[in-house]
């Protein structure tokens, strides 16, 4: 069992915890992920390491209540216990002397985004960092990442807060230099970075969220297609360059399950959205 | 008993087809006392056994039948249990065929005794009586041993090297032990409460279980000796699948067989949403393959509710790999098989989802290396097939993670890690390896007899360390 041992609500629906799993910690690395299941009937699902605390042995990672299994866990506190959580598992996100580095998060990304901006930032790296959301209500992480930044941007699908849109990052791409960027959040936060990265030759890594079961390199249900060959992301990612994913073959992939996934959590509210304690 | 009586087995009861076909229940019911007894009786209890040459794992075969033919069904497990830690699973699913049954000197004249159904039933026996953990035996012996993968070659290595009295810790990746017998094999050929009845009596061995360690990632092999492990046995299986590398590939829809399974076995999703993981299903569905994991996916696929289940094979029904006892048994269940038929692409709809197969007419040419025709596409033969979920089950290789982040581990082109045959040690000092990671993808008995060959290496390596 692997104990809650913080768990705040960081904006709307969006949550973080902390949960003990010494090993883990030890081991993790920005980029990598995590695998939970939070009891004997339900499904495996990846998220994000958004840190760890060395100290008191647990690892953070954020998440946005959407789904049957998220809502579960967003009904938990701090003192319940997942049955399982594995990991690290997938490859570190690429941490070099870059130089220049665009970071740009979207929602509940943007506290994993921090945990990579705060190495890049140990490794002497300059960072523009944009935290996007849908509405000012999605954004989280601002301060932090604001901090670590040396040049900072808000930007909501609504305008809501900061830019509307990410359109601003033309002028932003056209004024400076940079050295390598970094995107993480939904698909199509990561298509349109890639998008408008591209004519600059600026290569961009994007964190893919591939719908996955075991999580080690077992079930190839995140597979995806990266310069022409087939990746598995868990194996192989989840950080690859984004210019070479084919993201409407991931979109198509990704909604595979979203008839079952409706149909669960709308099942799970129906019942009245226990949780059972242990 | 006179000759004439003695040509014939017991046959074993299944369940019937019309019931089996809705329901993930064991289609094998097993012997009860008095078919055991029946089978038993047939045994001649040679001078010279002809059986045991057939067992990797060396099972004292006449011994334990002669204690169920007196009645003692639990000696008659304890003697299993001498050599085999998990004959539940064995008597299931060994192919006995063309191991014991295939030497036994009675099937020169009618049916060779059914050494797996005895072995299947003296462990069941035991089970329902409960079980009888074997004292610890005071060897001396003192050591820490790492076994990574719960799997049939890892829970072996592991209950060998814990009767011997090492202090024995073993890894599992997923969030059950038991590897390709929790994830892989369906529970209508291989209960899970079954499974885990055996990985607990090696538990009460004294194997300390740690899930959800993914060695490789959580630890590495030299981390693994930095932290006081004395030796340590890699049985990490072939766990990743094969694709065809072939147009459509990645449409929804398209599974390989390992995530189809782990869906349904490990995840239970054939109870969603009772259980959280989905499954879809649809009404045509084609199996890629001719192996047991094939039938093991196309059985499944029929007991999700499909209507029409295809095994699609590219050779003849002659060359199946598969047990001939599990392609009939899916032929039972009205699975249709198109030998000779191999897929070129995978067509979609606007939505990403498979609709169809494009495939191509085989006809078997010259031998190839393996001794089998090899398959030949007959130019033009070309025809559609639609379907709406496609499992691929033509393979798996190992998974490449411990090899990829141990130095001084040779390994083959094929991936799979080199070891001395008769030792399994590898060409890392201290490291040993069995199981479908050597192999390839193998049989559960014989991954079973290299994690026994390496125990008895790992226990002279630790022993002859101490000593120097």
């Amino acid at each position: 069992m692997y104990e809650i041992v913080t768990k705040q609500e960081v904006a709307s629906n969006i949550y973080l915890i902390q949960i003990a799993a010494k090993d883990v910690a030890n081991k993790a690395k920005p980029g990598q992920f995590v695998i939970l299941r939070l009891d004997e009937k339900g499904e495996r699902i990846p998220l994000t390491i958004a840190g760890v605390d060395l100290k008191k042995g647990t690892v953070a990672t954020a998440f946005h209540a959407v789904g049957k299994t998220t809502k579960k866990l967003a009904k938990m506190k701090a003192g319940d216990s997942l049955t399982d959580l594995s990991g690290p598992l997938g490859n570190p996100a690429e941490v070099g002397k870059f130089g220049r580095v665009l970071l740009v998060g979207g929602g509940v990304w943007c506290a994993p985004l921090y945990y990579v901006a705060q190495a890049l930032r140990e490794k002497g790296n300059e960072l523009v960092i944009v935290a996007a959301g849908r509405t000012k209500d999605g954004l989280i992480f601002e301060k932090e990442l604001k901090e670590v930044s040396d040049e900072f941007y808000v930007a909501t699908d609504d305008g809501s807060k900061g830019y509307e849109g990410l359109g601003f990052l033309e002028d932003v791409l056209k004024a400076q230099k940079f050295d390598h960027a970094i995107a993480m959040g939904q698909v199509v936060l990561l298509q349109t970075v890639t998008e408008l990265t591209k004519p600059y030759g600026l290569k961009t890594m994007v964190t893919l969220a591939s719908l996955m079961v075991d999580g080690t390199g077992m079930c190839g249900a995140c597979r995806v297609t990266v310069g022409g060959e087939t990746k598995f992301t868990c194996m192989d990612g989840p950080e690859f360059d984004g210019h070479q994913v084919d993201f409407e073959e991931l979109i198509k992939r990704q909604r595979v399950y979203l008839p079952e996934e409706r149909m669960a959590s709308m099942i799970y509210e129906k019942l009245g959205g226990g949780v059972k304690r242990g | 008993m006179d000759k004439e009586e003695r040509k014939h087995g017991v046959p074993m009861a299944k369940q019937d087809v019309l019931e089996r076909i809705h329901n993930f229940y064991e289609v094998a019911l097993g012997y009860n006392e008095e078919q055991a007894l029946a089978e038993a009786e047939r045994c001649l209890q040679c001078p010279k056994p002809q059986c045991v040459k057939g067992c990797p794992v060396d099972i004292d075969i006449p011994a334990f039948i002669k204690e169920i033919k007196e009645g003692n069904f639990v000696a008659a497990s304890a003697k299993l249990k001498e050599k085999n830690s998990l004959p539940a699973i064995c008597g299931r699913v060994c192919p006995q065929e063309n191991q014991c049954q295939k030497f036994c000197i009675l099937g020169k004249i009618g049916d060779p005794i059914s050494i797996g159904r005895l072995e299947r039933f003296a462990s069941d026996y035991e089970r329902t009586k409960g079980v009888t953990v074997p004292p610890k035996e005071k060897s001396g012996v003192t050591g820490r041993v790492a076994v990574v993968g719960s799997g049939p070659a890892g829970l072996t290595a592991a209950a060998d090297l814990a009767k011997l009295g090492y202090d024995v810790v073993m890894f599992e990746s997923l969030h059950s032990a038991g590897g390709v017998l929790m994830y892989g094999i369906p529970e209508f050929r291989m209960p899970k409460k079954i499974v885990q009845a055996e990985v607990d009596y090696i538990q009460k061995l004294g194997v300390e279980l740690k899930t959800n360690y993914t060695i490789g990632r959580i630890f590495t092999i030299d981390e693994l000796f930095a932290s006081g492990f004395g030796a340590i046995f890699v049985g990490s299986g072939a766990g990743l699948p094969r694709f065809m590398r072939i147009p459509g590939e990645n449409l929804g829809g398209v599974y390989s067989a390992n995530e189809f399974l782990i869906r349904v076995n490990l995840m239970k999703a054939y109870m969603f949403p009772k259980y959280d993981t989905p499954i879809r299903i649809g009404e045509k569905v084609a199996v890629i393959g001719g192996g047991n994991v094939a039938m093991d996916s196309a059985r499944s696929a029929l007991r999700l509710g499909a209507e029409e289940v295809y095994i699609v094979y590219r050779r003849s029904k002659e060359e199946l790999p598969a047990r001939a006892e599990e392609a009939e048994n899916a032929e039972e269940e009205g699975i249709n098989f198109r030998f000779l038929t191999n897929p070129v692409k995978f067509l979609g709809d606007e939505s990403g989802w498979v609709k169809a197969i494009e495939c191509i007419k085989m006809e078997l040419g010259e031998p190839d290396a393996s001794g089998r025709r090899r398959p030949v596409p007959i130019e033009g033969s070309e025809f559609i097939m639609d379907v709406d979920t496609a499992v691929i089950a033509i393979g798996q290789t190992p998974n490449p993670l411990i090899q990829r982040t141990t130095e001084g581990l040779e390994t083959t082109r094929w991936g799979t890690i080199v070891v001395k045959e008769e030792t399994g040690e590898t060409t890392k000092r201290g490291v040993y390896a069995g199981g479908d990671v050597v192999s390839g993808a193998a049989t559960v008995i014989s991954a079973m007899g290299a994690g026994k060959r390496a125990a008895r290496s790992i226990h002279e390596y630790l022993m002859n360390k101490k000593g120097a």
